[in-house]
């Protein structure tokens, strides 16, 4: 049994039984992931992209030739087609699409990393809750998953964003709600499976609290699904955003946002004016893709 | 559920969603008072779900005709555009899967897997514009709106489906490949198909005998739970073409505020995904024959 004073030096460390040889396992383990990472190529390509995108995501307005935003003036200059000067055109109001596509990668990425963030925190802890008490709360989260999968993401979406208000806020909130369960539910297996190991049943009997238990003894031990799952739900919040803020759920104008620049000129399509809508569908794609190829490289590391 | 959805809904100024913003404040009060709409959001919730009860889905506030009147046509149409998706997405999802199951862990594999994981990734509208774009402007084959003309014959309809289910049918591939991939890969490393190997059948006998048989009817009653999922989709796919299926009446009657309109159409496909799963599962036992005797014993 430890003292007080010793479980409070025990509690600042994440795996405090462990000796020392263990230990350098998991940082050998840990290494090795790391190295197989870096071999794969669809990793790194899709690391690579994501970058390009979270630098325009920052440094956007530095980046971009023009103000994204544009001014009463550039309305003279409305659609023109890609060229030189317009490396992507320029769209209904004049505005050089090349500049909002750049500063169009903020507010997506923003808003899904944030929620996929909320999403995952209360999941990871939702999970870890139902996981280890089991019981009465277990089944009522459980049903309320079946729930929510029930409707699809972008319905719910939809309904409870005209009920709240549109803005960036309530889709954070919306879609990190939505997930919750979802998350939970993968974290909750995880923690089943490692609740009857003999870890969990040492630090029982040393007579820890279940909060420590579950938060500094099994949290630990199932940070690896808890990884994949937030690169997974990253790539759906992307689509849940884009898709929310295209049908006009989501942000709002003058933000230059892909989804709602689609929004705003795809129904000019028919009449020859394609760089408008294409080239920021092509950033939701390239974004997507990046994503899934790290995932990808993840997924295979991990579940060596 | 439904108490779940329906929590959900704050309802905001009804009235003047439905007359605009311009509108008078007087006109739009008459309006909110005439549907019922100044009452609490908890009258107005009880209201509508005492007719569901009886079997009434109430009026919609923007339409102003019986919500069942809307529902059902767009329904159907919706029905008719996720069934040509399906008819042509679930062939070509297993032969991909099945691909790329029997060279696991090559390029062919990794192709079709991230391939199939992105397209299933990028949203439908994205995909919905960018095939407008190559099919309907730069190739000029097919038509960009989805509505076909009044009483058009049955391949004229499909012709002006083809590009929206299109969409779908990229969202879904990747997702039944992943499956498909899976089973086979399962089945592919069974204690049977060792057994079959080694009484001397020829590779190819072995694949559609006994991984096929096993990896696939699983495959395909799993594919019924991605009728949900169809539904989210089909609010931006039928935006962009323009068509009257479900997702659009869900879309004018969020935007409007449409309550019953909005919590009737959401309480259908919840039904449609209930049904959907139900069906997978059933499905599932009556092809598998281990589940089947299993149950019959019990």
């Amino acid at each position: 049994m430890s003292t007080p004073e010793e479980r409070l030096v025990l509690a600042e460390h994440p795996v405090p039984e462990t000796p020392h040889h263990e230990h350098d396992e998991a940082g050998i383990a840990r290494r090795e992931r790391f190295r197989a990472l870096v071999r794969s190529k669809a990793f790194l390509a899709g690391a690579f992209i994501f970058c390009v995108f979270v630098i325009c995501a920052i440094f956007g307005e530095l980046i971009a030739p023009y103000d994204p935003l544009g001014s009463a003036a550039d309305i003279a200059n409305k659609l023109e087609a890609p060229s030189a000067s317009h490396l992507f055109g320029t769209d209904q109001l004049g505005r050089d699409v090349f500049s909002r596509v750049i500063v169009g990668a903020r507010d997506i990425m923003a808003v899904a990393l944030a929620a996929t963030l909320l999403g995952t925190i209360l999941g990871a802890a939702l999970g870890l809750i139902t996981g280890y008490f089991r019981g009465i709360v277990d089944d009522v989260v459980m049903r309320l998953v079946d729930a929510f999968l029930a409707i699809p993401l972008v319905i719910l979406g939809t309904v409870s964003l005209v009920a709240l208000g549109p803005s960036k806020g309530t889709l954070i909130i919306v879609i990190g709600i939505v997930f919750t369960p979802i998350i939970a539910r993968t974290v909750r297996a995880a923690v089943l499976s490692e609740r009857e190991l003999e870890y969990v049943q040492a630090a029982r009997l040393r007579n820890e609290h279940a909060p420590y238990i579950m938060f500094a003894e099994i949290l630990p031990n199932v940070a690896a699904p808890i990884v994949v799952e937030f690169t997974v739900r990253l790539g759906y919040a992307i689509f849940a955003v884009a898709t929310l803020t295209f049908l006009g759920f989501g942000v709002q104008p003058p933000s230059p946002d892909w989804g709602l620049q689609i929004k705003e000129n795809y129904i000019i399509l028919n009449g020859g004016y394609w760089w408008p809508t294409l080239f920021p569908a092509l950033a939701i794609g390239l974004l997507v893709i990046s994503i899934n190829l790290m995932t990808d490289g993840i997924n295979r590391v991990f579940s060596r | 559920m439904i108490i779940f959805v329906a929590a959900q809904l704050l309802p905001g100024d009804v009235g003047r969603a439905i007359l605009g913003p311009f509108a008078a404040q007087q006109a739009v009060d008459d309006l909110n008072q005439e549907l019922g709409t100044d009452r609490s959001v908890f009258v107005q919730y009880g209201d509508w779900i005492g007719g569901v009860l009886q079997g009434d889905l109430g009026d919609s506030y923007a339409f102003r005709r019986p919500v069942g009147d809307l529902l059902w046509p767009a329904l159907e149409n919706s029905a008719k555009l996720a069934l040509l998706a399906f008819v042509i997405v679930v062939p070509i999802g297993i032969l991909g899967g099945v691909a790329a199951a029997l060279k696991e862990g090559r390029l062919r594999d990794r192709v079709i897997s991230i391939g199939g994981l992105s397209a299933t990734a990028i949203p439908e509208f994205v995909w919905a514009v960018l095939v407008i774009m190559v099919f309907g402007l730069w190739l000029d084959l097919l038509p960009v709106t989805a509505q076909a003309p009044r009483d058009a014959g049955f391949f004229t309809q499909i012709k002006y489906l083809l590009l929206p289910s299109l969409c779908l049918v990229f969202v879904l591939f990747g997702y039944i490949a992943r499956m498909a991939r899976a089973g086979t890969i399962e089945s592919l490393n069974a204690d049977y198909t060792r057994t079959a190997y080694l009484k001397g059948l020829q590779r190819r006998t072995v694949i559609s005998r006994h991984v096929l048989r096993n990896s696939l009817l699983p495959t395909i009653a799993v594919v019924a739970t991605q009728v949900g999922y169809l539904f989210g989709g089909l609010v931006a796919i039928e935006l962009v073409f323009n068509y009257n299926g479900i997702g659009q009446l869900i879309y004018r009657a969020a935007q409007q505020q449409d309550y019953p309109l909005l919590l009737s159409a959401t309480l259908v496909v919840g039904i449609v995904y209930l049904l959907a799963t139900l069906l997978a599962d059933v499905l599932y036992s009556a092809l598998n024959p281990r589940i089947r005797l299993a149950g019959s014993e019990s």
